[in-house]
């Protein structure tokens, strides 16, 4: 039994094929590929695997060239996906301590074991339009040296040997780590569902916030003990094998905020701290990342909890991009059943007061 | 990339595992009848916000046998309505009608229809915001803790208030039940004219929320009481004239502007209803009369 | 067949559309308490569970759902099968059961030895699936509450005389309490926590 509908369909499937039009631009100029967004366009590639918490760059690029540039939306049609996709296990945690490193920077110290690299940023960049860019000038290849062979320490390793950070952190023993993706929210959060729902949450939205922490709202007094970006293993444990296979190397981003110390009659003097760790390159993201998981251990800390960017309910609820958009886009739907419920209100109440004027009137001539 | 490594979906989309997870949500939902059970709501192909909720409830219940019904404001050409309904002839090959009396699932978004629903459908409402409390506190963890203690003094102080400001409950959709002496709920936000039609239905009404993550039911033959006041009984929206399309009285109606001087006209807001109306011959005072025409 | 074949075998034919026709029914039967509902399923679980039970499982059960068996289930190849099929782990402790499962002839033990949420989240309890020998010719018990126009009556064989005070109790604990799949044969039906029993004057 089949039911064709008036109007809706033939309106929907013609702007379906209008967006189709737009998408594909000028037909004089040649189409965009997902090898050249991959290769040409790799943060905005880097921000939709984040977000979407999917790690595929041709699946995030075929996304941000079928979205037409639209992050946002690109992040919500590679997350469609992702929840389709069978879970197979958990992967061991990454080893960020053995990453292959391309950038690795400190605040906190004028040298240290691995050194300070820039690698490929921005900083120092100034930020004057390149001509040379209008066309496809030759591209020098980059220099590259010899590895040293020295350990990149980790600079929370390098405090940690004195006793002057906190740890890394435990979980209640027997504690799984959760899945977001997989249980429905439940305040207040452990922390490992915190940081997923920080990683995968809008990097505009944690900017802000991370921003707010540094003006006062919940300061924080951080330092970037580091910033690094490479790449790191991830390995599965086969229990069929008894150990653990590695599945290939993806690239990270991670920040250490050494922050405000405390201690206590019990505990001596430290400094702690807020972690960030995101897919891709994403250095932003992963600094506002790690002052918001700061802000938001107040409670731990036994802070007072003053501060938007203190209060779990409120950002964890309100980090994700896909539902946010989702939500203030629906507005345009059709309200008008309850619209009308509303007018119907208001014109009655309007009636009533219009009458207690007039009733009123005569009185007030006396 | 070729599209073959991209995924093949499931029978109505979601995988087994994430219909079973809903499956026992729903079975819960309906033992405890207005209670919102928290599920791991999944990531779906339209936006948040835009059905989620009543998409994954609709299809961890669907088979093959089912004939779905999709109206969104009463209505089933609107563009909303129109895009779930063809999601579900893609994903679930489903049969589907435009008439209420042959849907075994109606899944809807702010009207329930105005045909009386019969026993073995379900009704399935679309929910942005389930917890009925949320605009007088925002906090999930103290809302949760007022259902607990059945501690809903604040929703009446609400509703009072409006009364001393403005002489009304201001409430006129989404307007808070009370189900079967226990649960305060949210009907989603229907408008209040439609409330009494919870009350007692022969369907089963379940609700789905995204989103927020939540899923509850109304289960057949069960008590749906909308709060209200000895001095301020709980009434429904009455209008002036009847469907100026097919005359029907105590429906529902929408209001279409005519022209730019003022010119309205009210006409149902459930387009089947109106429909299988005009075509048992009633006649509205606008209606279009094709044999006067010819 | 070796109790570890018998774990492999016997699942959902077409998984799909079996537990979903299953599903519906359980759906039905729960929102019409007591109303007897009637799975056709294809599963051949481990004796002694019967096989609407081995289709409630596989219907309702996997990694997320610990399930608690009888004594006597937990010795048969019931765990491995749901394993292999549901992947499904069984649990000792009551409490944590989301399912549990007692086939006929079982002592049912007292419901308010499981899972009975909390006033917060009382969803979070044990549903019990138990195999009684028939819906016909026990005691009259009258049911009512939401899903019942007026009133039901059931008569089921095989419940302990005490069912209707244990049942009571899980009733004063609204909405607090676990809530009940009775299977006979082919057939089914459900109590949720809301429904009140009481036993048919004569």
């Amino acid at each position: 039994m089949y039911v064709a509908v008036k109007g809706g369909e033939a309106a929907i499937s013609n702007a379906h094929r209008l967006l189709a039009d737009r998408r594909r631009g000028d037909r004089s100029l040649p189409a965009i590929g997902i090898e050249q967004i991959v290769a040409q366009l790799g943060l905005a590639v880097d921000r939709v695997m984040a977000e979407a918490s999917l790690y595929d760059r041709a699946l995030a690029a075929l996304a941000v060239r079928q979205a037409r540039g639209d992050m946002i939306e690109a992040i919500f049609i590679l997350r469609a996906y992702r929840t389709t996709l069978p879970r197979f296990g958990y992967s061991k945690p990454v080893e960020t301590g053995d990453m292959i490193v391309e950038r690795r920077v400190s605040a906190t110290y004028k040298d240290l074991p691995g050194g300070q690299l820039l690698g490929p940023t921005f900083d120092y960049t100034h930020r004057l339009l390149d001509p040379s860019l209008l066309t496809d000038e030759a591209v020098e290849a980059p220099l590259e040296r010899e590895e040293a062979g020295e350990p990149v320490m980790r600079v929370s390793d390098i405090l940690a040997g004195e006793g002057l950070v906190e740890d890394d952190g435990s979980l209640p023993n027997g504690h799984i780590a959760g899945d977001l993706t997989r249980e429905p929210l439940e305040f207040p959060m452990a922390r490992d569902l915190r940081l997923q729902a920080l990683a995968r949450g809008d990097e505009g939205f944690l900017l802000a916030l991370g921003y707010s922490t540094q003006r006062g709202y919940a300061r924080t007094h951080p330092f970037v003990g580091e910033v690094r970006i490479g790449a790191v293993e991830v390995e599965l444990d086969m229990p069929e094998l008894g150990f653990a296979v590695s599945l290939g190397r993806i690239q990270v981003t991670e920040c250490q905020m050494i922050a405000q110390f405390k201690g206590s009659a019990k505990n001596p003097p430290q400094f702690t701290r807020g972690y960030g760790l995101v897919f891709g390159q994403s250095e932003r993201k992963a600094m506002a990342m790690s002052l918001v998981d700061r802000a938001l251990r107040a409670e731990e800390f036994g802070e007072d909890i003053v501060a938007p960017a203190q209060d779990e309910e409120f950002v964890i609820s309100h980090s994700d991009n896909v539902q946010a958009t989702g939500f203030v886009e629906h507005l345009k739907l059709p309200h008008y059943v309850d619209f009308q419920a509303e007018l119907d209100l208001v014109r009655r109440m309007r009636r009533e007061y219009e009458a207690a004027q007039n009733t009123d009137l005569p009185e007030a001539a006396e | 990339m070729s599209t073959a490594d991209l995924a093949t979906y499931n029978f109505a989309y979601l995988d087994e595992q994430t219909k079973r997870m809903i499956r026992r949500a729903i079975l819960k939902a309906i033992a405890i009848p207005g209670y919102q059970v928290p599920f791991a709501s999944r990531e779906m192909p339209m936006p948040y916000g835009w059905g989620t909720g009543g998409v994954q409830v609709t299809a961890a219940i669907l088979g093959p046998k089912d004939v779905l019904k999709v109206i969104d404001q009463g209505a089933d050409d609107t563009t909303n309505a129109v895009s779930i309904r063809a999601f579900f002839q893609k994903v679930a090959n489903v049969a589907v009608t435009t008439k209420t009396r042959e849907a075994t699932i109606i899944q809807t978004r702010h009207r329930i229809p105005e045909e009386r629903l019969t026993a073995g459908q379900t009704l399935v409402y679309q929910v942005p915001i389930p917890e009925p409390l949320r605009f007088l506190e925002p906090r999930e963890t103290e809302t949760r803790k007022m259902h607990a203690l059945e501690e809903y003094g604040l929703m009446h102080v609400k509703l009072y208030e409006d009364i001393a400001r403005n002489g009304h409950i201001a409430t006129t959709y989404a307007y808070p039940v009370k189900v079967e002496g226990r649960y305060v709920m949210d009907p989603s936000p229907t408008p209040k004219f439609d409330n009494p039609k919870m009350h007692m239905s022969e369907a089963l009404q379940l609700f789905g929320a995204g989103r927020e993550k939540r899923i509850y039911a109304v289960p057949p033959h069960t008590e749906v009481v909308s709060l209200d006041f000895e001095d301020h009984p709980f009434e429904i929206q009455t209008f002036d004239k009847p469907c100026a399309l097919c005359g029907a009285e105590n429906v529902y109606l929408d209001e279409v502007v005519l022209d730019d001087r003022g010119g309205r006209m009210f006409v149902c807001s459930d387009t089947d209803h109106c429909e299988e109306r005009c075509s048992a011959g009633h006649r509205g005072h606008l209606a279009y009369d094709k044999e006067a025409a010819e | 067949m070796t109790l570890d074949t018998l774990a492999f075998a016997g699942g959902f034919k077409e998984p799909v559309f079996e537990a979903q026709a299953a599903f519906r029914t359980l759906m039905d039967c729960m929102a019409r308490p007591g109303t007897i509902g009637r799975i056709d399923a294809t599963v051949v679980p481990p004796a002694p569970l019967n096989a609407t039970a081995g289709a409630i499982a596989l219907t309702l059960c996997d990694h997320d759902t610990a399930v608690w068996l009888t004594p006597t289930l937990s010795r048969s190849a019931l765990p491995g099968w749901l394993a292999f099929n549901a992947g499904a782990p069984v649990t000792e402790e009551r409490q944590n059961a989301r399912f549990a499962f007692v086939e006929k002839d079982a002592m049912l033990p007292n419901p308010s030895l499981f899972a009975q949420g909390t006033q917060e989240y009382p969803d979070r309890s044990t549903t019990l699936v138990v195999e009684i020998a028939s819906f016909e010719g026990g005691r009259p018990l009258v049911l009512k509450g939401p899903g019942i126009r007026t009133e039901m009556e059931i008569a089921p064989v095989g419940l302990p005389d005490m069912f209707p005070h244990f049942w009571s109790e899980n009733r004063q604990n609204f909405p607090r309490g676990v809530d009940l799949i009775l299977v006979a044969g082919g057939e089914l039906l459900c109590l949720p926590r809301t429904t009140a029993l009481g036993v048919k004057e004569a």
